[in-house]
């Protein structure tokens, strides 16, 4: 019967947080009895008239029952703070070996990208048991990106990356809604999300239009678009060199410290006067307008191959943009011009089909 | 706090006409200073508010019976729920309680003649209609389709509606509120009767004036908020857009930094108010008075720490994310005491059960589920599931309709024969409230299923396996509509068929219970002395006596 008001759970987070309602329920449920019971007795014993005894408290004991319950409640709550909260912090960094999938969000659909390449409108499929860690924009408002079976919801901001994760642990294909009110379409922005075997995801994947892997159209890219012509290895410019970038901290002109991860990246080809690196002239032009979304997406893609260690470095409390600078992230994004960049985009960037 | 006895001295019942009586043109009421008849004109634009804010819902309620879009357009749903919610919260919430009975009962509570800027009063009532006027034009001729928090960037850059006509309304509002927040601070300071101690002050006084506090510092960064939202929507300086630098969550911040204090605007006179009531239907004077004050300082003044509780999926830094975490389990406990309070004040009282009575009860049962399930979205991890679904549309009726709007109704029962001098039929009355409590339940309490099932709030279409709670909900809501429009038929009859109320129908203790019932304009005949704390309905070691109900029993004319 209960199983019947119970969303199905298909995450592995879905069970800490089932069991925190429950405690919740538990505790919430012990509490209002207490009051309801104390109301209804009440009310009927000492309702008007009645032959109850009636005498006087002694000031004492109220004084003890209003310090004893205080400090009750105050316990309780601070317990369930501690427990909430500290799996709060377990759940927040994903496993290292996680998939990472992009996620684009705009009014009113949802785009996702696979590391290899593929992409799927209002779809993402997933392999059941891996950690799949998302990494999400928005093109114009904030949306947020929900999947109830999971029990994850993240804001998707326009101009700024989040992130969160998931590991499916059962087969199936589950809601996902956007939950941020964003407009006209709002409770129409659905998608599917296909959870599979291994075996039948691996197919799947190889199964899809054979997109060029997300590193490798950034490493083209890097040419097109005259990157290498400054950054390359053997350009005489006086450039930062990418490799090993990724993951590290980097030191500014002006003496911070950031951390080069994706949205310093995104930055740095957006707006490459905010931070200047330490020892080089700010002789970079600003690629706004220029390059889409998608084509940072795998320009960002290709600068993470180059990185030495493979590892991803996010630190807990940086999510994935880089605490460590001064200043909200994005105070340094500047991003796309919202509703603009929709209709820049080449057409069929996100069909499937090649620009 | 060990004395606490009656008010000495039967003040003399005046033979000067009522407020009522002192004038009975249009101008008479248009350009009064009279804080009584101010309160009456709040009370009837914000009725009309109420049920403006009702009909929109109705259609909500209706085209979501159905998982299809069938009733209306995406567009017009928005505007309905956008309507439904900027009407509810700055035009009915904020304003109802302090503004109505606060303005009426304040002084009267005190034992002043009016309050410390009767003009400014009076002004206050001009913004508030002025700024509802705007906005309701603004949300009927085009509508607004952003919700009532306005969230950036969509309503600077997106939303194609009249965001600015509603944010400029809004705002006009809020200069009401700083207004009436600075008129009754200075009134609860400058013009207490002699002997009336702030230990002695009833805890409806202590709740405005907690609320008043609030009003005038958190107002001001709404006000700052909206001209954000003007500046980059009119004048197009990059605030929120994120593609000029600006911040699209910024807004959220400061948004929440007014908005959940304004919570407390709306819920701390519910509280001022169900504590009159219990102490006097249940003959005891308030359990843990001191405590009872404490709590209401210690809400108003943690209630600004916490607005982040709003936004923990809005990517901020999950450190931050833990701290208002913690912050809001700690804003729960005195609410919590509040509620062991008014349920200890019961304990061997000589409890009736007139309508008053049962509205504050139905708050107790109803803002407990409100108080409880908050702990729910103050768990990270659980927040995470349930904001933005329909748990927090039922968590927020609970504490604003199952609580405000109960204590709105118990005010209005309770108070009605001293703003009127009538009594009004009491069968009716409890069968409202009852119906009430019965209704809000029907249609609310499956929202908290249906949000933990997963269904995102602001759905104008939603996946067929949600429909069951949502036809329950619609059904529900048609009983809770049925039971908000009776007390207008049956408290417009007591007006004139009514029996004369007396002063003091419900043997209360009170300043406003020692003058004539309506009040005269000077409010007190002669300045009352005080002399004695308040709630002395169970004198030191004496059983409470309980009173002769006489709207029972034989009229009393006064
Ligand atoms: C019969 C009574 C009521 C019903 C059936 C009702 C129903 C609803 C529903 C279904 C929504 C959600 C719309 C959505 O998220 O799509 C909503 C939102 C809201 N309601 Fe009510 N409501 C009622 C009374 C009230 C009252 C009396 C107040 C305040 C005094 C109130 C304040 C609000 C607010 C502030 C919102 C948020 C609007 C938004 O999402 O922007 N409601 N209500
Ligand atoms: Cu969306």
């Amino acid at each position: 019967m209960l199983a019947a008001l119970m969303p199905s759970s298909a995450s592995t987070q879905g069970a800490t947080t089932d069991a925190i309602f429950f405690a919740l329920l538990g505790l919430s449920a012990v509490i209002l009895l207490l009051v309801l019971t104390l109301v209804v007795t009440f009310a009927i014993r000492y309702r008007r008239g009645s032959k109850a005894d009636r005498g006087a408290l002694p000031a004492i004991i109220s004084r003890q029952f209003e310090l004893g319950w205080t400090a009750t409640t105050l316990f309780a709550f601070l317990f369930l703070f501690w427990w909430a909260g500290s799996s709060q912090l377990s759940a927040l960094i994903p496993p290292k070996d996680a998939l990472e999938v992009h996620v684009v969000a705009k009014q009113w659909m949802w785009k996702t990208q696979h590391a290899n390449g593929a992409r799927e409108i209002n779809e993402l499929h997933a392999p059941v048991g891996v950690p799949v860690r998302l990494v999400m924009t928005s093109q114009d408002v904030i949306h947020s990106f929900f999947i109830p079976a999971f029990r994850i919801k993240k804001d998707v901001l326009p101009g700024r990356y989040t992130d969160t994760w998931f590991e499916a642990d059962k087969v199936g294909v589950y809601h996902l809604f956007c939950a941020e009110f964003c407009g006209t379409d709002h409770s129409r922005m659905l998608g599917r999300i296909v959870i599979m075997t291994p075996e039948d995801y691996a197919q799947w994947l190889t199964s899809q239009l054979e997109g060029d892997d997300l590193a490798r159209e950034g490493a083209a890219l890097f040419t097109a678009r005259g990157c290498s012509g400054c950054h390359g290895p053997s350009s005489p410019v006086h450039a930062p060199k990418l490799v090993g970038l990724y993951g590290r901290a980097v030191p500014l002109s002006d003496g911070r410290t950031v951390m080069a991860d994706e949205a310093y990246i995104r930055d740095s080809i957006l707006l490459p006067h905010r931070d200047i690196v330490a020892g080089y002239d700010p002789i970079m032009p600003s690629f706004a307008g220029i390059l889409s979304d998608g084509e940072i997406q795998s320009l960002i893609a290709y600068i993470r191959s180059l990185a030495s260690s493979p590892e991803r470095s996010v630190q807990p409390g940086t999510a994935s943009s880089g605490s460590l600078v001064p200043g909200t992230p994005s105070e340094r994004s500047p991003a796309m011009t919202p509703g603009n960049a929709v209709r820049r985009q080449p057409p069929g960037e996100f069909d499937g089909g090649k620009p | 706090m060990t004395t606490i006895a009656a008010p000495s001295g039967d003040l003399p019942v005046s033979s000067e006409p009522s407020y009522l009586s002192a004038g009975y043109t249009l101008g008479s009421w248009l350009g009064t200073s009279d804080h009584k008849r101010i309160a009456i004109l709040y009370a009837i634009s914000v009725t009309l508010f109420f049920f403006l804010g009702g009909i929109a819902v109705t259609i909500v309620r209706v085209e979501l019976f159905t998982p299809e879009a069938d009733v209306v357009t995406a567009d017009t749903y928005n505007r309905l729920f956008t309507l439904h919610g900027v009407i509810m919260v700055w035009f009915f919430m904020i304003p109802s309680i302090p503004n109505i009975f606060g303005n009426f009962l304040l002084p009267l509570m005190i034992g002043a003649p009016d309050v410390a800027f009767p003009r400014l009063n009076l002004m206050s009532w001009y913004l508030n209609i002025g700024g509802a006027s705007l906005t309701i034009y603004a949300l009927i001729a085009g509508g607004v389709d952003t919700g009532w928090t306005f969230y950036t960037p969509f309503s600077t850059m997106f939303s194609n509606t009249h965001v600015l006509a509603t944010a400029a309304g809004v705002f006009l509002a809020g200069f009401s509120s700083i207004a009436t927040g600075v008129n009754f601070i200075a009134t609860t300071h400058m013009l207490r009767a002699p002997g009336m101690t702030w230990f002695r002050l009833p805890l409806f006084v202590w709740a405005i004036y907690a609320t008043s506090i609030v009003m005038v510092l958190a107002t001001p960064v709404l006000a700052i908020t909206l001209i954000l939202i003007v500046a980059e929507r009119w004048l197009g300086l990059p605030i929120f857009d994120p593609s000029r630098g600006g911040d699209p969550v910024l807004f959220q911040h400061l948004f929440w930094f007014y908005s959940h204090p304004a919570v407390y605007i709306m819920v701390l006179p519910a509280m001022g108010v169900v504590s009159e009531v219990i102490t006097c239907f249940a003959r005891r004077r308030v359990f843990g008075y001191t405590f009872m004050v404490y709590a209401m300082i210690g809400i108003a003044g943690i209630g600004f720490f916490v607005w982040g509780h709003h936004m923990f999926v809005a990517g901020m830094s999950p450190y931050a994310g833990l701290i208002f975490s913690f912050l809001s389990f700690v804003v729960a406990v005195p609410s919590a005491i509040k509620v062991f309070n008014w349920t200890a004040t019961l304990y061997r009282g000589q409890i009736s059960f007139d309508a008053p009575m049962l509205y504050a009860l139905g708050f107790l049962g109803l803002f407990t589920i409100g108080g409880l399930t908050g702990l729910f979205l103050a768990s990270i991890p659980v927040d995470v599931h349930v904001t933005d679904t329909y748990f927090v549309v039922a968590h927020f009726h609970y504490i604003m309709v199952g609580g405000t709007v109960s204590a709105f109704f118990a005010a209005l029962h309770f108070w009605w024969p001293k703003i009127t001098g009538r009594l009004y039929p009491e069968t009716w009355a409890r069968f409202a409230a009852i119906l009430m409590f019965f209704g809000f339940n029907f249609t609310f309490f499956p929202q908290f299923i249906v949000g933990y099932l997963g269904m995102p709030r602001r759905y104008h279409v939603y996946p067929p396996e949600f429909q069951v709670y949502n036809v329950l909900s619609s059904a529900g809501a048609v009983i809770l509509a049925a039971a908000y429009l009776m007390p207008l038929g049956y408290l417009a009859w007591s007006l004139v068929w009514g029996r004369r109320a007396g002063r003091n129908p419900w043997d209360a203790t009170g300043l406003e219970w020692q003058t004539a019932s309506p009040p005269p304009r000077e409010n007190f005949p002669r300045t009352p002395h005080v002399d004695v704390g308040p709630y002395d309905y169970h004198p030191e070691g004496m059983s409470p006596a309980p009173y002769q109900p006489r709207h029972r029993g034989q009229g009393d004319q006064a």
